[in-house]
């Protein structure tokens, strides 16, 4: 890809910033028929597959994260490549790669290399992919947890942009993993809370209000117009609660 | 003038009590019908308007260079190229067609452009050179009544004053600004005539009121502007006050081309008023018994910058103040505040959907505090024809069937819990355990038609034309289904089954008022019954008949003169309509004040998972009087849209301010309730005769914004038992604390 | 902004267009093509106003960009049925869920998107695909009726 030139997939990020007027790229490199980018084995989903094709073939709480993304129509032409690229803190499908601990395959001319993800993602809406660079898989591990669950607060039933996401995981070790979107400048993981369920076997109720409790210290929302700190604090670690009540289940 | 329940509705295909389908409806279906913002005219420029970024500055200079240097840039005005009057206004004309010396609001017009194409126009507007002086802003409308910037102060005081009582509640309530948010924006062609005058096609809900200010800021002759009905995505009350109609028609004067507008979403809700945000203050005292013995309210609306309709909200707030219930002891203070926050204006429900938050709120309080059964306490305080409005005094004499909504209401059964569908939807948040059900009832009380005093009245005419009958007239369409029910209306009058609405413009009709209040199927309804009727009668005496049908003029079982050799013949009639004449009030607030009311109920269900804050309005049924049906799949659609609305301003939607600016100007944060949001809606409507609209029918369009979102919040309470003092409830007012 | 010429399958028929870009397929539909069935309400995706159908699927116009348009079918309201009316509009119509109409182009896409995918939808499933279409006038009463009528109707 040219320096300079924005790649432009489903066109559901880019595009609202061209009609605001806030963009005018005149190097648009057009993938949305570019198959290969749509190519998807076990475990690398190229950037190109869209929301409608991961809500129905997608690892469980993917699948689930895409059935909340926009409407069909941004199901349709909305990629999980491009919610990468834009790297909004609530971007759907991020703590699905957060969780499951997923790299980020970024194509240049000359050599194509991998980022893991809390590497890829520095920022609000900035990551470590530099101009030249197209983004054009996600790598997912060869093993995924059997448990996975994931759940998006929003103030309608339809289209809302997050006000806290989650996605719990839980393998047969115990082993439970609790990333975020929404409450932090990027997905984010709650490595203590993880800690400290991963030991317990059999967790108690009042394991689980530990649990909760150590989720909302972890997270770094913030207050802005769709919704408060101190609600998306709360609402992350019921929420991380109840999924992880899923996941043992 | 004929009382128009004395009318018979002929019985003929597609009269009034059937429900026809629209005559739009395919053209709808099939992409065809042409709105506003589908227009085009050869050689057409596109308009586009400077606003201002802030809520308060000086204009210190403005540079149009810079634009004018653009290339197909076809011209740039501002406020000294307004011809005429500077200024206009619904109720004053005090908002400046473009901003002059100072800007009183964000998003206040500056400058418009016209260009080759939308983008052009865009980026010339982007251009022109603004240089402005911030001032603070006045942003609470409390700190504007302590320095007087109002614009109307109510005051009603009936009956004893010195009232008490043993049980007294008192409350605090909040009502957010909600926006009309119709789905078609703001959009217009002006086509200039070459001779100095201006044909205009534009959304608007009043062609009529929009022409006026168009001829005084143009300083025009009135039959040099023709203001023509258009197609229009909706209104909701967004569609009264000019917004971009004077600049088009300015745009294509001084280019001597044809302009078109459309404004873009963001710019939708910087460019109309919205409904007024309020603070109320309340004490209900009664007896042991439940009687009301006396209602007191503060009531603080916030009007923004200018005028708008302010006036006449925050009378129909304070009017409305103590609801649908006979109290002899009232005292309301109202103040319609002038601040730096945007216009407010007309929003379906106008005034008396605030009030009926708090009042309702108001009665659920008192019921507790009675240990009472919150439709007992309504039903022993029920306001009923025969009564005086607690308000204004004003003898209630056309029906008013509040007891029979309330037991209809209490009747309907409820639904079952429906453990697949939780709040949260595919978010996946809520499990049935986290669910708590609420059911929760609200009435209301809504005025229809203008009040006041105000001339109210509708012009339409009909004529009979080889196509059959056609109704002219100016009311405006806005997707309510008028031009069905005035069709209707003509086939019961005329007795002929072919009939149809045709628009014209303010050249060739007189004005049939606003297409708000709830009003058009009474007034225009009653002008076309009027007109329908006459013209038959005129008919069958000419022709010494005794039937006229769709085969033509019959004589003794004899058809003397068939329909073919009747539309030969010039027959029209055109008829003016008036509603019985209201009053002014006194300074007390009493007078016959308003032409006729309608009330309704509603009983909302909600499923809430009262840890995350998360609802789920499942099911929200209503009654509600509408005096005679005349088409009940239309009262339908206006029922079931209209609640839509109202929950949508109890769960959901609000204009986020901040010193003055709107945060969320676009439909990613300002959320429109969407179809996985929608409640089941079972509605009863109420017939009952005796109302002065053609056969007895009332407007129906407001009544149900007017008490649903109380039924939601009631409902959200008895689910959670918190206060909620204010809407939109949002998930942390749930979920945290007390509010 | 520069222009360019994209040639796309537009309600059947191959049609050439001279677009701008950046700007998207929903101004050219309308302002270059005349084709004014896609409304523009919002500018972002939200509202569904604009909904075609674009390779077979139904997407937000004014998210599509319009250069690539370039070798794409599209279909608008005009060409869901051809000079016929589709099952879509007829339900529709009979069920009164047609008030301002400024959102039925959106949503009869929409719909016939869905029943050319899933020929006997439950409620839940007409809901699920109409998500993404905002209509202000109904409450979407009478939408779903006319829907799920159809859906009862093509199952027997």
């Amino acid at each position: 890809m040219a320096e300079g030139a924005v790649a432009l997939a489903g066109g559901t990020d880019l595009m609202v910033e061209v009609n605001f007027g806030h963009a005018r790229p005149m190097d648009v490199v057009a993938l949305r028929r570019v198959g290969e980018l749509a190519e998807w084995e076990p475990t690398r989903i190229g950037a190109g597959v869209t929301w409608s094709r991961l809500e129905r073939h997608g690892p469980i709480a993917l699948a689930q994260a895409a059935r909340t993304v926009g409407s069909p129509q941004i199901r349709n032409a909305g990629t999980l490549g491009g919610n990468v690229g834009t790297a909004s803190p609530a971007g759907d499908g991020l703590p699905f790669l957060a969780a499951v601990d997923a790299s980020i395959e970024l194509a240049a001319p000359t050599e194509t290399r991998t980022v893991p993800w809390h590497e890829f993602f520095v920022g609000v809406k900035r990551t470590a992919r530099v101009a030249g660079e197209l983004i054009t898989g996600v790598l997912l591990p060869e093993a995924m947890p059997e448990r996975q669950a994931f759940g998006k607060i929003g103030a309608r039933n339809a289209m809302v942009i997050a006000t806290v996401c989650c996605v719990v995981t839980r393998d047969t070790s115990g082993a439970t993993r609790v990333a975020l979107g929404s409450v932090a400048p990027t997905p984010m993981r709650a490595w203590r809370a993880e800690e400290m369920i991963s030991s317990i076997d059999k967790p108690s109720e009042s394991d689980l209000t530990e649990f909760a409790r150590l989720v909302s210290e972890e997270v770094r929302p913030i207050t802005d117009h769709r919704s408060t700190e101190e609600y998306r604090r709360h609402a992350a670690g019921v929420l991380a609660r109840r999924l992880l009540d899923r996941c043992l289940r | 003038m004929t009382t128009h329940t004395d009318r018979r509705a002929i019985q003929v295909e597609g009269t009034v009590g059937e429900s026809p389908l629209r005559p739009d409806g395919i053209a709808k279906l099939k992409g065809e019908f042409e709105y506003a913002q589908d227009l085009e005219s050869e050689g057409m420029l596109w308009g586009a308007t400077v606003r201002s970024p802030h809520a308060s500055a000086i204009i210190e200079s403005i540079d149009i260079a810079p634009a004018l240097s653009i290339g197909g840039v076809h011209a740039v005005l501002t406020a000294s190229d307004v011809p005429g009057r500077p200024s206009f206004g619904l109720e004053h004309s005090d908002q400046p067609v473009l901003a002059g010396d100072k800007v009183s609001f964000w998003g206040e017009p500056v400058a418009i452009v016209a260009a080759e194409d939308a983008d052009t126009a865009r980026l010339a507007a982007a251009a022109v050179n603004v240089v402005y002086r911030e001032q603070v802003p006045l942003i609470d409308p409390e700190e504007a009544d302590l320095r007087d910037e109002v614009f109307r102060r109510m005051r009603i005081r009936r009956g004893d004053q010195e009232v008490t009582g043993p049980v007294v509640v008192e409350g605090y309530y909040e009502v957010g600004m909600q926006d009309q948010a119709p789905l078609g924006p703001e959009a217009g062609l002006a086509i200039p005539d070459g001779q100095g005058g201006v044909d205009l096609y534009a959304t608007s809900q009043f062609v009529h009121v929009d022409h006026e200010q168009i001829v005084a800021s143009l300083g025009l002759r009135r039959e040099a502007v023709r203001s023509h009905p258009t197609g229009i995505g909706g209104a909701f009350g967004a569609r009264e006050d000019v917004n971009l109609h004077i600049h088009l028609c300015m745009l294509a004067l001084h280019t001597n081309r044809p302009v078109k507008m459309v404004y873009r979403r963001s710019e939708s809700f910087a460019g109309h008023v919205h409904r007024h945000p309020a603070r109320m203050w309340y004490r209900h005292t009664a007896n042991e018994e439940g009687q009301l013995l006396r209602v007191e309210a503060r009531i603080v609306i916030d009007g923004g910058a200018y005028a708008s309709t302010t006036a006449a909200v925050l009378a129909n707030a304070s009017y409305f103040a103590v609801g649908p219930y006979r109290c002899d002891s009232v005292s309301v203070d109202g103040v319609g505040a002038r601040t730096n926050n945007p216009p407010c204006g007309a929003m379906r429900g106008f005034g008396a959907v605030q009030s009926c938050f708090a009042y309702e709120a108001q009665m659920d309080r008192l019921a507790e505090a009675l240990d009472m059964d919150p439709l007992e306490l309504r039903r022993r305080n029920v306001l009923a024809t025969g009564d005086e409005m607690p308000t204004t005094g004003q003898l209630i004499t056309t029906p008013l069937p509040t007891a029979e909504v309330i037991e209809t209401l209490r009747a309907m059964p409820l639904p079952d819990v429906d453990r697949t569908s939780l709040p949260g939807g595919s978010g996946l948040t809520s499990e049935p355990k986290d669910v708590v059900r609420g059911v929760g009832y609200a009435i209301g009380i809504k005025n229809l038609g203008f009040s006041e005093g105000f001339d109210d009245y509708a012009q339409a005419r009909v004529r009979l034309t080889p196509e059959g009958a056609v109704v002219e007239t100016a009311a405006i369409e806005v997707g309510q289904g008028l031009v069905t029910v005035l069709a209707q209306i003509a086939r019961a009058g005329l007795g002929i089954s072919k009939a149809e609405v045709r628009h014209v413009d303010t050249s060739k009709i007189g004005s049939a008022g606003s297409t708000s209040a709830s009003r058009q199927t009474q007034v225009s309804g009653g002008a076309t019954l009027e007109a329908s009727s006459r013209l038959r009668e005129r008919i069958l005496e000419q022709h010494q008949g005794d039937d006229l049908n769709d085969d033509g003029v019959w004589r003794s079982g004899a058809l003397v003169v068939p329909m073919d050799n009747l539309t030969r013949e010039v027959w029209e009639e055109t008829v003016t309509f008036r509603h019985p004449a209201t009053e002014r009030p006194d300074e007390d607030g009493q007078g016959a004040v308003h032409a006729d009311f309608a009330v309704a109920g509603h009983r909302a269900v909600v499923d809430v998972d009262p840890e995350l804050g998360m609802v789920k309005v499942v099911r929200v049924d209503t009654a509600q009087d509408v005096g005679k049906a005349l088409n009940p799949d239309s009262i339908q659609g206006q029922i079931e849209g209209g609640i839509m609305q109202g929950v949508g301003l109890a769960i959901m939607e609000e204009l986020v301010l901040e010193n003055g600016v709107i945060r969320n100007p676009n439909f990613t944060d300002y959320l429109l309730p969407t179809i996985l949001d929608a409640p089941d809606v079972e509605a009863v409507l109420i017939e009952e005769d005796g109302s002065w609209g053609p056969f007895g029918a009332k407007g129906v369009g407001e009544p149900p914004t007017i008490s649903s979102t109380a039924a939601v919040a009631a409902a959200i309470r008895l689910a959670t038992g918190k206060q909620l003092n204010r809407v939109p409830i949002r998930p942390q007012d749930i979920s945290l604390g007390d509010r | 902004m520069f222009a360019l010429i994209v040639e796309f399958t537009l309600n059947g028929s191959p049609t050439t267009a001279r677009v701008m870009s950046p700007g998207s397929a929903l101004d050219v539909l309308r302002d270059e093509l005349g084709v004014f069935g896609p409304k523009s309400g919002c500018e972002q995706g939200e509202c569904g106003s604009c909904s075609v159908l674009l390779d077979g699927v139904v997407v937000c116009s004014c998210l599509l960009m319009a250069g690539d348009l370039q070798g794409s079918v599209v279909v608008t309201v005009e060409g869901v049925a051809g000079d016929q009316i589709h099952p879509v509009q007829t339900a529709m119509h009979e069920a009164g869920a047609v008030q301002c109409g400024f959102c039925t182009p959106g949503i009869v896409v929409a719909a016939v998107d869905l029943f050319e995918h899933n020929p006997h939808p439950t409620g839940e499933e007409i809901k699920e695909a109409l998500a993404g279409n905002i209509c202000r006038c109904t409450g979407y009463g009478a939408i779903v009726r006319a829907l799920e009528g159809l859906s009862e109707a093509a199952a027997r």
